[in-house]
């Protein structure tokens, strides 16, 4: 048996109360205003929107433009149990993050199975086309209230929830994908044929990444839901799929750290530049070209190489 | 006994017919080349028994299973490894991931272990190099870790598709004499190469294939005084 209670795991562990408790601290003590506080919540969500993508587009290296349609049938599965049960919320709300995420991933396995057959481009079109029919089809359908939203949804969801929600999914990502079976999907990604002959069940696992991926995007749906208490179909439209992608590309893909300092920054960026109102979006598009020739530069990955084995070192000390 | 035996194996791409009606056997303990010139079919006839390839017709038995109707997947898992063309090896992974991907289809972890420790024996540099990036070894250092990479899945027979190409003549030597020690270590070797003349030298049995057929079997020692080997694979006469 792996040791669980390892200095490493005691520092992460550390690590997440202390943000956690500089949080509790920003928030109560009003430190935070009223707005920024209100961003807090859709951070941690796209925080999980970036991990979650990330398993598909950077471990297994398939290029998925259909994770709002995931996160969009996640939210409207977890809010209508929301409505149409009168539990406890102590049950509940579990329980919606819960058929949120399932009845996602069981999309994930109906569009897996046929669309895994195509690679590349294909894929990427078959998972464009996906997310673009799922919004048609919430639009039209009277139960999810068409393309007036859903209303009525109880805000049950504060950034607490919405923290512990993330740093659970980074842990189940993160752990999966140094297993075995994580092991298995980046042997794909790097040569599928060579994979294919140790033995590596490459349909299975395939189908696996694409349907982890899209369980946690269902649950970041149906926090998406309860932190709104609405939901339009208009919410998870292309752009939103796009939105993640560049969160995944930006931080690297197959770099789980990255992807949560991508989606932070790409959350808050808008927002923190909104003082400058008329060239907020064009500072954002700078700071993202930026970033995407810095990423390029073999310089600029040495530099940040040269940060990750120094962190490294200090870890491998500290054991 | 036959360990491998490959009868009358047919198969298309598309409407091209590469191999037109194969058959050889590999018996326990035997190092087998497969010669021949470029689109012969050998490495067609690989990926075919590692089921890679879907055969048209023909049989493949292995320890008496057919392997025709049987996934790559479980194929691996009856005792059979392959090292493909071009080491292919997993260029964004360290050593030790490549390594442990060699062992994919079993679960016993001490074992598994023993194996590595086997692994980094015979190739001392892999573990020198084990959380190195495998797409920063030089070519020689990732052939040697696609061998150790078989060699983790603890095979019976292990199927090896042009392990000189593109190699110094220094570690094509070095490469061979590695087959030799596999083979000697008690594992069957089925080797397809290009170099015919250290192919020869270190099989038992060879098999000469011209676009899709076997023209020619035989002992290896033989085979290399053979006038119409020599002229055409050999370089003499």
């Amino acid at each position: 048996m792996k040791k669980v209670i390892t200095k490493r795991n005691i520092m992460v562990a550390l690590l997440v109360i202390a943000v956690y408790a500089a949080l509790f601290f920003l928030v109560n003590m009003k430190v935070l205003n009223r707005h920024y506080r209100s961003l807090l919540a859709p951070v941690g969500i796209n925080v999980i929107l970036a991990v979650s993508l990330n398993l598909t587009v950077g471990f297994l290296g398939e290029l998925n433009l259909g994770h709002g349609g995931f996160m969009s049938i996640g939210a409207y599965a977890g809010c209508l149990f929301t409505i149409y049960t009168d539990l406890p919320l102590a049950i509940q709300f579990p329980l919606a993050l819960i058929i949120g995420g399932a009845v996602a991933a069981i999309f994930g396995i109906l569009i897996g199975i046929p669309a895994l057959r195509l690679q590349g481009d294909y894929l990427a079109i078959v998972t464009l086309a996906f997310g673009e029919i799922v919004r048609s089809v919430l639009t039209n359908m009277k139960v999810t209230g068409g393309a007036g939203g859903l209303k009525g949804i109880g805000k049950s969801t504060n950034y607490t929830i919405v923290y512990i929600v993330a740093i659970i999914t980074i842990l189940i990502i993160s752990n999966l994908v140094k297993s075995r079976h994580g092991r298995g999907i980046c042997s794909i990604r790097d040569n599928i044929i060579a994979s294919e002959s140790l033995g590596v069940n490459v349909i299975f696992h395939k189908l696996l990444a694409f349907v982890v991926a899209a369980f946690f995007a269902g649950m970041a749906g149906v926090l998406y839901g309860q932190n709104l208490g609405i939901l339009k179909p208009d919410a998870f439209d292309f752009n939103k799929s796009i939105e993640i992608l560049v969160m995944v590309v930006l931080g690297g893909m197959g770099n789980l750290t990255g992807s949560v300092i991508a989606a932070v920054v790409i959350t808050l960026l808008p927002e923190i530049l909104r003082g400058f109102s008329d060239y907020r979006m064009l500072a954002y598009a700078i700071v993202l070209i930026t970033m995407m020739i810095w990423n390029a530069n073999p310089r600029f990955a040495m530099v940040k190489n040269n940060v990750y084995s120094w962190l490294h070192r200090k870890r491998g000390n500290a054991r | 006994m036959a360990m491998l035996t490959v009868e009358n194996l047919e198969v298309y791409y598309g409407v091209i017919k590469a191999l037109k009606g194969i058959s050889f056997e590999v018996r326990e303990g035997e190092v087998i080349a497969l010669i021949g010139a470029n689109g012969a079919g050998k490495t067609t006839i690989l990926h075919t028994v590692t089921g890679l390839l879907p055969a048209k017709s023909g049989s493949i038995s292995f320890c008496g299973e057919e392997l025709t109707k049987t996934p790559a997947h479980k194929i691996v898992s009856m005792g059979m490894a392959h090292v493909p063309e071009g080491r292919r090896i997993f260029q964004e992974l360290t050593v030790l991931d490549n390594l442990k991907l060699g062992a994919f289809t079993r679960r016993d972890k001490e074992e598994i272990n023993e194996s590595l420790e086997k692994v980094y024996q015979r190739f001392e540099r892999l573990k020198e190099r084990k959380s190195q990036i495998a797409g920063t070894l030089s070519g020689g250092e990732q052939q040697m870790l696609a061998l150790g990479r078989a060699l983790m899945s603890r095979p019976k027979i292990i199927l090896m598709d042009e392990p000189s190409m593109g190699l110094s003549p220094l570690y094509v030597s070095e490469i061979f004499h590695i087959i030799q020690e596999i083979s000697q270590a008690g594992t069957t070797v089925l080797l397809v190469e290009q170099n015919a003349k250290k192919a020869l030298s270190i099989a038992d049995r060879a098999y000469v294939l011209e676009t899709g057929k076997i023209v020619l079997s035989g002992d290896a020692k033989e085979l290399m005084k053979d006038d119409s080997v020599k002229k055409a694979y050999l370089g003499e006469g």
